[in-house]
């Protein structure tokens, strides 16, 4: 089956965000396809390449990026939340004239057509925030 | 059918009320997160859960009962699963709903 999932949440904040990765991971392992991981609100915060949690916390930043790796995840994160919460790629940090740019490798910005898209090709559109 | 997710306990706020007013008959409905306490027998809120289950199917995730300590206290009936009986889950009812 095709799901498509969506993070509302922060990491680091209440659970979503891990068991969005839980969900994810076993539907991997039992076959299944995600046609994408769209990262909404402060769900777009899971994409920033500067978290860095204590040693022995889980590194959940990371730990997407390996999923995504592993499985060639499409991991989305909306552009207009991202500017807002000053997660930016090279691109997006050239044209808002910033310094710098945060966003882990693995994710893409882009908008909300991702999605309506994920909505209308998944089977299943599983949504995990706060 | 629709399988309801509920993930805020309801002694936090009211949204396994809301779904369990909303929830029709064959339904399921799924505690994770800290929504894991519905699950729980002899609380408060066990009666309107008992008396939902005469209609509606129950689950409950065994990662999240464990991490909160009351894996022992879940109300007869309601079926303990891991994340692949998550999965499974959502492909055996049609429509997947979040209650955030």
């Amino acid at each position: 089956m095709k799901f498509g999932i969506m993070i509302n949440e922060g990491p680091y904040t209440h659970q979503a965000s891990d068991t969005a990765y839980h969900f994810t991971k076993a539907a991997l392992e039992k076959g299944h396809e995600i046609f994408r991981v769209f990262f909404y609100h402060d769900g777009v915060n899971n994409s920033t390449r500067l978290t860095t949690p204590p040693q022995d916390d889980r590194h959940i930043v990371n730990r997407w990026s390996a999923l995504a790796e592993k499985y060639k995840l499409d991991m989305v994160v909306c552009v207009a939340a991202a500017q807002r919460r000053g997660i930016a790629d090279a691109d997006e940090a050239k044209r808002n004239g910033k310094d710098a740019d945060n966003l882990a490798p693995t994710f893409r910005i882009s908008g909300l057509g991702q999605l309506i898209e994920a909505g209308i090709q998944s089977d299943r559109l599983v949504v995990f925030g706060d | 059918m629709l399988l309801h997710i509920v993930n805020k306990s309801p002694f936090i706020n009211n949204s396994l009320e809301s779904c369990l007013r909303a929830a029709k008959k064959n339904s399921g409905v799924l505690f994770i997160e800290d929504g894991v306490y519905g699950a729980l027998d002899n609380t408060a809120i066990t009666p309107q859960v008992k008396k939902a289950m005469k209609d509606k199917k129950f689950f409950v995730l065994a990662s999240d009962l464990k991490a909160r300590g009351v894996s022992d206290g879940v109300i007869k009936g309601i079926e303990v699963v891991d994340y692949g009986g998550f999965v499974d889950l959502t492909t055996q009812y049609d429509v997947v709903e979040s209650w955030l």
